[in-house]
């Protein structure tokens, strides 16, 4: 049976992993490879690295960090932050990355979806996107508008049908990363998550909000979400992996419980 | 020397990594002659059967596949690797394959269920009977797939593992003779997976 994952996410600022709420607030989390390697030995199935400075700092991703966690995890991992153009993706994955996140820039450039799963394959494609709960009937029906940027930015933008358009050019998988959540550690938003997987055929990955199993539980249950992004709730300790594993499996739900 | 056999379509660069990560030497390479004078060839991949294809047909390497298995090197098949080894895919509007295996690959459709394409993520492998290759795995462990399309193998004596998706059986091993091809990704599976890689590292290329 198909598990579902469980996927840390290592915010990097100035090659350091980060955590803050609402991306601010942010504390020192220690060396991403250090990281990276601690949560492939206990049990994470995939990993996420945005490296948040990159766009702000007009500078490509980190590949030198992409090389060394491929030299020390042998499960898949994406980055994101810093991919403007197609040889920024392709430099990602010859470094060894298996999937690259675009967010603001395929809101910005739609073709560069269409393009990348065209050149390197759709499962290399990942769609983030940070939608808010608005009040914007006419604009949004689904109740949620695509932000860019770091949340800074609106875009009119209707999360569910840019999910659809995104799909339809040909992404692999979206990463739903609530707004209204991220970093509260509150739980993930259910409702976004579910008006997103239930209305497109391609994996849908929640993110934001993660703060005990319970969440992870109910965002795989009542959401039928394929993956869920961890962060602070392992970052500062208080939960391992194989806890969190431990109380899906005790909840029925199917995940990879040896490595 | 390990043959890791360059299509320009795939991402090649995990697998040496893994091969690194056990001390094996690879080298990823179109040339005939490496390939031939290799001790084993992998054909590791991601990407589309008919640009593979068109590819490895261009660079006059089908033939030297047929030789590989002729010859007895160990042979391993990764994702599209396992699929281009049978004789025709339904993949982009129908490409034929180099035919090492009798069948066809053929593409998920979800019956109205809610099943998502790609099959991406961790799936169980059921073993069927021992293979070399797969000596010290637990039977009904998960490896990391990601793939629309599965092979079709007529003939299911070669069918070593097989997983469950979409309501499908599909082999998610096939093993005859010198050729072993995983739909899975045995360089992205974790230690799980290594342990497969390392299996091949020292297999004769007989069961």
């Amino acid at each position: 049976m198909l598990t579902k994952r469980i996927i840390p996410c290592l915010d990097i600022r100035n090659k350091r992993v980060t955590k803050g709420v609402r991306f601010q607030n942010n504390v020192d989390l220690g060396d991403p490879v250090t990281l990276a390697a601690k949560y492939y030995d206990e049990g994470c199935d995939e990993l996420v690295f945005y490296d948040i400075t990159a766009s702000a700092e007009h500078r490509p991703v980190d590949i030198k960090m992409v090389a060394e966690v491929a030299a020390c995890v042998r499960i898949p991992f994406a980055v994101g932050g810093g991919i403007s153009s197609m040889s920024d993706i392709s430099r990602a994955l010859m470094a060894g990355a298996e999937k690259v996140s675009v967010n603001s820039l395929a809101v910005i450039n739609p073709d560069i979806i269409a393009e990348g799963a065209k050149a390197f394959g759709s499962q290399c494609i990942v769609l983030g996107m940070d939608p808010i709960a608005v009040n914007k009937p006419d604009i949004c029906p689904s109740g949620y508008e695509i932000t860019i940027r770091g949340f800074r930015e609106y875009t009119g933008l209707d999360a569910l049908e840019w999910a659809k358009k995104a799909e339809g050019l040909g992404v692999g998988e979206i990463v739903v990363n609530s707004v209204n959540a991220d970093g509260t550690r509150e739980g993930f938003e259910i409702n976004l998550t579910r008006i997103i997987a239930e209305n497109v055929r391609i994996p849908v990955v929640a993110s934001g909000g993660a703060g005990h199993p319970g969440h992870l539980v109910s965002v795989f249950k009542d959401a039928d979400a394929d993956a869920a992004i961890i962060a602070g709730m392992i970052h500062t300790g208080e939960y391992t992996i194989p806890q969190i594993k431990k109380s899906l499996h005790a909840a029925g739900i199917p995940v990879r419980l040896r490595w | 020397m390990i043959a890791i056999i360059d299509y320009k379509a795939g991402n090649q660069t995990s697998v040496r990594l893994a091969l690194e990560s056990l001390s094996a030497s690879a080298e990823i390479t179109d040339r005939k002659d490496t390939i031939l004078s290799a001790d084993r060839v992998i054909f590791p991949g991601v990407g589309a059967a008919g640009s593979a294809m068109r590819r490895i047909s261009e660079s006059g390497l089908i033939e030297t596949i047929h030789e590989v298995i002729n010859r007895g090197i160990p042979f391993l098949g990764i994702c599209l690797g396992s699929q281009i080894v049978l004789e025709r895919s339904e993949e982009d509007g129908g490409t034929d394959c180099i035919g090492l295996v009798a069948g066809t690959v053929k593409r998920f459709r979800p019956s109205g269920g809610k099943d998502k394409i790609p099959h991406m993520g961790w799936n169980s492998v059921e073993l069927l009977r021992v293979h070399p290759v797969f000596a010290g795995i637990e039977n009904n462990s998960e490896f990391y797939f990601v793939h629309s399309y599965y092979p079709v193998p007529e003939n299911t004596d070669c069918v070593l593992g097989r997983t469950n998706y979409s309501d499908i059986e599909f082999a998610s091993v096939i093993a005859s003779g010198n050729l072993v091809a995983t739909q899975f990704h045995p360089e992205k599976s974790g230690r799980i997976g290594l342990h497969v890689l390392e299996n091949f590292c020292r297999w004769s290329g007989k069961c």
